[in-house]
C-alpha cells in the first residue's frame, strides 16, 4: 500500500488528484493517460459506456490495480483502511446468508480485523446512528439477501461511510434500481456528500440521473478522460475530440443525449466491445 | 418408568469405555464441522467440502495399508488436495468446481486402488467399510490427542478469520477494498474445512463426512439471521445428532435382523436430514408470519 502514501503535500482541499493514471493489460490499452482532482464534499459522476473503464479506474483508486503509468495521489494517507470507502456493482447475495443489514454495516467498521466482533456499546451505537443516516432502520434486522436492490444499496452505503472515509466511490449504484429508487439514492448521496463534506465519486452510463447533483463529471471513452463541470465537459466539441469523431449532444426537455455517430475508428470499435453496441449508430448517454 | 428408560438407555451404555471415547471424539468433531460448516455453506463450497472428504478416503486407506491410525490419512490428503484445489484456481468461480471435480476423481481412483490392495494383502475387508462409512465405536483411544489438536486448529482458524471470512463470503471485491487478503483468507478456510472433514471421516467414514459439514449448517442457517447464532446453533445440532446416533446405534444392537447393531453413521446421517427438514419447516412458518 506505499503506493497511497503521499509524495508531495496534495492541492488545497483536494481529496484525490489522478495524474495520467494509464492501464494496460495484456496488450489493450484500458486506461489513457487519465487525469482528473475530486474536491473535499463534491459530487462527481464518472460517466461512460459499459467497457470504458470505469470499474478498471475504481480499482487503480482502491489499490486493486496498480497503473502502468501515471498515478492517484489521495490527501491521506492508507486507502486501505477506511480512507477510501467502495460500493461494489450489485452482487447477487445468498438469502440464506446468516447476515443481518445491521450486521453487514458493523463489518464496515471493523471487517478487517481478527475474530469475531466484541459487543460493545459504542460499536452498536455507531451501526444504528449510520442505519438512520441511509433510511435504513426499517430493514436493518433483515437477511441483508432478502432485501431489495434499492435496500442493499443503502446497506452497503452505510457499510462505506461508517468508517467515515474522505471519498466515497459507488460502482453503478444506479444500474439495477428504478427511477424513483436511483432518485432516493441520489439525493442521500448528495445530502451526504455536504452535510459530512465527503468526496463521492459515483460511476454511471447514464448521466440524466446525476445531473441535478453533479458538481463535476468525468467522461470515460475508451479509456480516455475529460473531467469539469457538466457544461464544461457535455459539449460537441469535447466530447468530439474524445471520441475521436463527431459526437453530438442534445438537449431535450432538460435531459441531455450524446449521439456518438460511430465510425470505424478504433475508439469508438473499442467503446462498443464491452456492450456489444458497437454496431449502433447513436449511443444515448 | 424405569423400564421405559432402560428400553431407550440400555444398560451399559454409559460406562462402556468405546462409547465413551466415541462420545468424546463424535461431540468435538460434530462441534468443528458445525462451526467451519456454516461458512462453508454460506460460500457456496459444499461441493469441496464433499470431495475434501471422499478423497479422504484414499488416505484412510493408506493408513490402513502401512498400519498408521485413519484419522492421519485422512487429514494428510485432504489437506494435500486442498492444496492442490487451491492451485488449480478454486478462487474463481468457475475454476472451482472444474478443481474440484478433477482432484475428487484422482483422489477416488487412488482410494480404489488402496482400498483393493489393502483388502487382497491384509485380508481385512472390514477395512473398506471403516473407511467409506466409518466406525466410531471401533475408535483406538490413542486418537483422542491428536483429534483435540486439530479439532482446535480447525476451529482456531475459522474464530481468527471470522470476520475477514464473513465480509469475503459477502463479497470479495468489498473485501479486497478494505485491505483484507481474500485469496490467503480462501486459502486457510480450505484448510479448515479440509481437517473438519478428516475428523468427521473417522467419526462416519469419508463418504458421510460432509454430512456433519453441511447438514447441521444448513438447518442452523435456516433458524437465525446471525451469524454467530448460527455457528452456536449449528453445533448445537450436530451435537446433538451424533450423541443421539451413538445411543440409537448402541440399542440398536438388541434389535433385528441380526442382532448385531446398525451403523451408527445410518443414524446420524439421518437425523441430520431430519433436523434439516425440520428447521427447514420452522423457518419457512417464521418466514411467513
Amino acid at each position: 500500500m506505499s503506493r497511497a502514501s503521499l509524495a508531495a503535500p496534495p492541492v488545497q482541499d483536494s481529496t484525490l488528484i489522478a495524474e495520467g493514471v494509464t492501464v494496460r493489460l495484456s496488450g489493450r490499452t484500458i486506461l489513457d493517460d487519465v487525469s482528473f482532482t475530486i474536491r473535499r464534499g463534491e459530487f462527481t459522476g464518472l460517466i461512460g459506456a459499459n467497457g470504458a473503464g470505469k470499474t478498471t479506474l475504481f480499482r487503480v483508486i482502491l489499490g486493486l490495480q496498480a497503473p502502468t503509468a501515471g498515478r492517484v495521489r489521495l490527501s491521506a494517507g492508507d486507502r486501505a483502511r477506511g480512507e477510501v470507502g467502495y460500493v461494489p456493482q450489485k452482487f447477487l447475495l445468498d438469502p440464506d446468508m446468516p447476515l443481518r443489514g445491521r450486521d453487514l454495516v458493523g463489518l464496515g467498521l471493523d471487517g478487517h480485523r481478527f475474530g469475531p466482533a466484541l459487543p460493545s456499546r459504542r460499536r452498536t451505537r455507531l451501526v444504528q446512528e449510520m442505519l438512520e443516516a441511509v433510511d435504513a432502520t426499517r430493514f436493518g434486522d433483515a437477511r441483508v439477501g432478502q432485501l431489495s436492490g434499492g435496500e442493499q444499496q443503502r446497506i452497503l452505503i452505510a457499510h462505506a461511510l461508517i468508517s467515515e472515509p474522505k471519498l466515497l466511490l459507488l460502482d453503478e449504484p444506479l444500474a439495477n434500481l428504478d427511477l424513483r429508487s436511483a432518485q432516493e439514492v441520489v439525493s442521500l448521496l448528495a445530502r451526504i456528500a455536504r452535510g459530512k463534506q465527503i468526496a463521492i465519486l459515483i460511476s454511471a452510463h447514464e448521466m440524466n440521473p446525476l445531473l441535478p447533483v453533479m458538481d463535476r463529471i468525468v467522461y470515460l471513452a475508451a479509456g480516455r478522460a475529460a473531467s469539469g463541470t457538466a457544461s464544461e465537459v457535455v459539449r460537441s466539441d469535447v466530447l468530439s475530440a474524445l471520441y475521436g469523431h463527431h459526437v453530438d449532444v442534445l438537449r431535450v426537455h432538460g435531459r441531455v443525449i450524446v449521439v456518438a455517430g460511430t465510425g470505424h475508428d478504433e475508439h469508438a470499435a473499442a467503446d462498443g466491445a464491452g456492450e456489444g453496441s458497437g454496431d449502433g449508430a447513436v449511443e444515448i448517454v | 418408568m424405569s423400564h421405559l428408560l432402560r428400553a431407550i438407555i440400555e444398560p451399559g451404555f454409559f460406562s462402556s469405555a468405546s462409547v465413551q471415547l466415541a462420545a468424546a471424539v463424535g461431540g468435538l468433531v460434530a462441534v468443528v464441522a458445525a462451526a467451519v460448516g456454516v461458512f462453508t455453506v454460506v460460500r457456496g463450497q459444499a461441493f469441496a467440502g464433499e470431495a475434501l472428504g471422499d478423497i479422504g478416503a484414499a488416505g484412510g486407506s493408506s493408513a490402513y495399508l502401512i498400519g498408521i491410525a485413519p484419522l492421519w490419512g485422512f487429514i494428510g490428503i485432504a489437506v494435500a488436495a486442498a492444496g492442490v484445489m487451491e492451485m488449480i484456481g478454486i478462487q474463481r468461480a468457475r475454476g472451482r468446481d472444474l478443481a474440484t471435480g478433477i482432484v475428487l476423481g484422482a483422489g477416488f481412483g487412488l482410494a480404489a486402488l488402496l482400498l483393493y490392495l489393502g483388502t487382497t494383502f491384509n485380508n481385512t475387508t472390514g477395512a473398506t467399510v471403516t473407511i467409506l462409512f466409518g466406525s466410531i465405536f471401533a475408535l483406538d483411544r490413542s486418537i483422542l490427542p491428536a483429534a483435540v489438536v486439530f479439532g482446535v486448529i480447525a476451529l482456531g482458524i475459522v474464530t481468527a478469520l471470522y470476520r475477514p471470512l464473513l465480509l469475503s463470503s459477502v463479497s470479495p471485491d468489498l473485501a479486497a477494498a478494505r485491505g483484507i487478503p481474500v485469496r490467503l483468507v480462501g486459502s486457510l478456510y480450505l484448510v479448515a474445512i479440509a481437517v473438519a472433514v478428516a475428523l468427521s471421516a473417522v467419526t462416519i467414514g469419508a463418504i458421510l463426512s460432509t454430512a456433519l459439514l453441511i447438514g447441521p449448517a444448513a438447518a442452523a442457517l435456516q433458524l437465525t439471521a446471525r451469524p454467530g447464532r448460527a455457528v452456536a446453533a449449528a453445533a448445537a445440532i450436530g451435537l446433538a445428532a451424533i450423541w443421539l446416533g451413538l445411543l440409537l446405534a448402541y440399542d440398536s444392537y438388541y434389535w433385528p435382523p441380526h442382532h448385531r447393531g446398525w451403523p451408527v453413521s445410518f443414524f446420524v446421517v439421518t437425523l441430520v436430514l431430519l433436523a434439516y427438514l425440520a428447521s427447514r419447516a420452522l423457518g419457512r412458518r417464521r418466514a411467513r408470519r
